[in-house]
């Protein structure tokens, strides 16, 4: 792991591969003086302790009774309680709704990918009138937040029949990533050299054949950044689903976690372990996948 | 879909060179997009502002009109002044304590250092985690009963405080969280710009015996002013949108003095289904988003 590897799989973070040289250089000139070192590594551990202490505390609270717990929040468990987390694991409601977050993510993940890579191959290849102005239309999306259309947004899930169903709130979560997908499609897609698209229109391919042999095999990156943002949106996504859900069997993790905490508020010690459960998953893809997962989420920022 | 469709035909006239293939990509590729974005967005939003002008309960159709006796109960609702307040005060914390304590950091962690990069992962892992999730476990923290002040504060040996149910600490303890779970993605913008800044403006500036602190006010700082401004961007649009977080702390207590703008319309709008009520507070959340979004890109992000 080298200091690159966080923004390598950025592509907005100008090239790697000319700002490491000369960074090494300098950097490994003058050694850093001792006081500089004591202060720049205290400083870095106390905000990490800062960060982890909560973290910590709670997955290992979790091993401990309520009593123990009370006098004792910070250290080890008196006595590791590992029923705690094992009734968790053994009960269907865990499963079911980390299930019920799996599937709404990749429904959205795959009808995201699909309607904004389409749309923004329009954009980049395709002269037509009124694409500027469309454009900016999709754009309007990224100013404001989901809640201020949240009620209108509800009638009309009502109306379409969609209340209480996945799809009622996969398509407003595709609906809502759509501006930010569109324009790091476009972004990319316009990367793509031009020559490529006049030889394959030279053996007669025309746009679709093009988008489908071309682009999509050469777009990998980007379909990872696009999906990665869309997945974990959707499956860290509360407002939504409380709004458009509202049976317990086909809640998300989100509103399950809330649901439990209801159930045992005073049982800190469940409520600890049952998030830990929950947040296990996302720290295991992020530590397996950070290089990508955080190139996915600064990528529209950095992109500005 | 109109628009799609005179848009299609016309690069007939104008395009000479690609117009072969034209009209069926626009045909394919734009309708799904532009369908899902005007059903679940702007259409949401244009009846935000409709219902906004009824009393309306969501049954039925819309018929009770009352002009704009909802943007005038909302004005003259405290817990809406207070909101106002709130989200003012999270958008000054971003960008007072937020972002100089993200920038501090990355400047430390951009240092080819053994460990920097486990430093990064550590930082960022907050920001990866829902704001549910994160809500909960600091709503253990402060627990006066079980949590990590209680513990402090038996260690000090005084009565330990009850945080999230003090009307004048719990905004503060709010705002803890919000910087606990924020500062990483800025601090990962900050490295992404650092990392852009060409290396020899520091090499002169050393040889010419420039401090350290000269170096970042006058190498550092200017150079990083594009991301710091797209940071400050980032701050100001994601406190008006507050809202998963705030659930699980406080739920916009103790006497409303936690609620956003997002969970007043949540706890006044929605749970009420009060729907011309909640509509208003949605326009005005929107009027304020686009406002301040299109005004601070207008006058700071002009050259950017």
């Amino acid at each position: 792991m080298t200091d690159q590897t966080i923004i390598a799989g950025n592509p907005v973070a100008t090239k790697p591969a000319v700002a490491k040289r000369p960074r090494r250089d300098v950097f490994s000139k003058h050694r850093l003086s001792f006081l500089t070192w004591l202060y720049l590594y205290a400083s870095l551990f106390i905000v990490a302790a800062i960060v982890l202490l909560p973290l910590l505390t709670t997955a290992i609270g979790g091993f401990k009774t309520l009593g123990d717990l009370r006098v004792n929040p910070f250290g080890l468990p008196g006595e590791w309680i590992w029923s705690n987390y094992l009734d968790i694991l053994v009960s269907a409601r865990y499963w079911q709704m980390l299930g019920n977050s799996m599937i709404i993510a990749c429904l959205t993940v795959v009808l995201t990918l699909a309607v904004a890579a389409m749309a923004a191959f329009t954009f980049a290849h395709v002269k037509f009138f009124g694409s500027g102005f469309l454009l900016n239309y999709f754009l309007i999306g990224l100013m404001f937040p989901v809640a201020t259309a949240i009620l209108p947004l509800f009638i009309r899930i009502r109306d379409l029949g969609l209340l209480d169903t996945y799809w009622g709130v996969v398509l407003p979560q595709v609906a809502f990533g759509l501006g930010m997908s569109i324009m790091l499609f476009r972004k990319f897609f316009q990367n793509v050299p031009h020559e490529l698209f006049d030889a394959a229109q030279v053996d007669g391919c025309g746009y679709i054949g093009y988008f489908w042999h071309i682009t999509l095999p050469l777009s990998r990156p980007i379909l990872a950044t696009v999906g990665i943002v869309a997945f974990v949106n959707s499956w860290n996504n509360y407002i939504m689903p409380l709004i458009l859900l509202n049976t317990d069997s086909k809640y998300p993790w989100p509103l399950g976690i809330m649901v439990y905490q209801g159930e045992f508020s005073t049982d800190w010690q469940l409520v600890l372990a049952f998030i830990t459960l929950t947040i296990l998953p996302t720290i295991i893809v992020f530590f397996a996948a950070q290089k990508h997962i955080v190139a996915g989420l600064t990528a529209g920022a950095v992109k500005g | 879909m109109t628009q799609t469709m005179t848009a299609a035909r016309a690069p007939g006239h104008s395009g000479r060179r690609r117009n072969n293939g034209t009209l069926p990509v626009l045909v394919l590729f734009l309708p799904p997009a532009l369908l899902i974005f005007t059903l679940f967005v702007i259409l949401p939003m244009g009846e935000a502002a409709w219902y906004s002008l009824y009393d309306w309960s969501g049954y039925g159709l819309p018929e009770k009109f009352i002009g704009l006796k909802n943007f005038e109960v909302l004005f003259r609702n405290g817990a809406f002044h207070q909101a106002l307040i709130n989200n003012g005060l999270i958008m000054v914390v971003s960008i007072v304590i937020q972002i100089p304590l993200a920038l501090w950091l990355a400047t430390m962690v951009s240092h080819r250092i053994p460990g920097a990069v486990s430093f990064r992962l550590i930082f960022f892992m907050p920001y990866v985690l829902a704001d549910v999730a994160a809500g909960l476990i600091w709503r253990f923290v402060y627990d006066g009963d079980y949590g990590l002040f209680a513990a402090i504060a038996s260690f000090f040996n005084v009565a330990s405080p009850y945080v999230l149910a003090d009307k004048n600490l719990a905004i503060y303890a709010v705002l803890g969280v919000i910087v606990w779970k924020y500062f990483g993605f800025h601090m990962m913008l900050f490295i992404a710009g650092l990392q852009s800044i060409d290396k020899s403006y520091y090499e002169a500036a050393e040889m010419d015996g420039a401090t350290r602190w000269q170096r970042f006010r006058n190498i550092t700082l200017p150079l990083l002013a594009p991301t710091i401004r797209l940071s400050v961007f980032f701050s100001v649009i994601g406190s008006l949108q507050l809202f998963d977080m705030i659930m699980p702390l406080t739920g916009g207590g103790p006497s409303n003095s936690t609620q956003t703008m997002v969970t007043f319309l949540y706890s006044y709008g929605i749970t009420r289904m009060k729907v011309g009520f909640g509509s208003a507070i949605g326009v005005v959340l929107f009027v304020i988003c686009i406002t301040l979004a299109f005004g601070y890109k207008r006058i700071f992000m002009r050259n950017d």
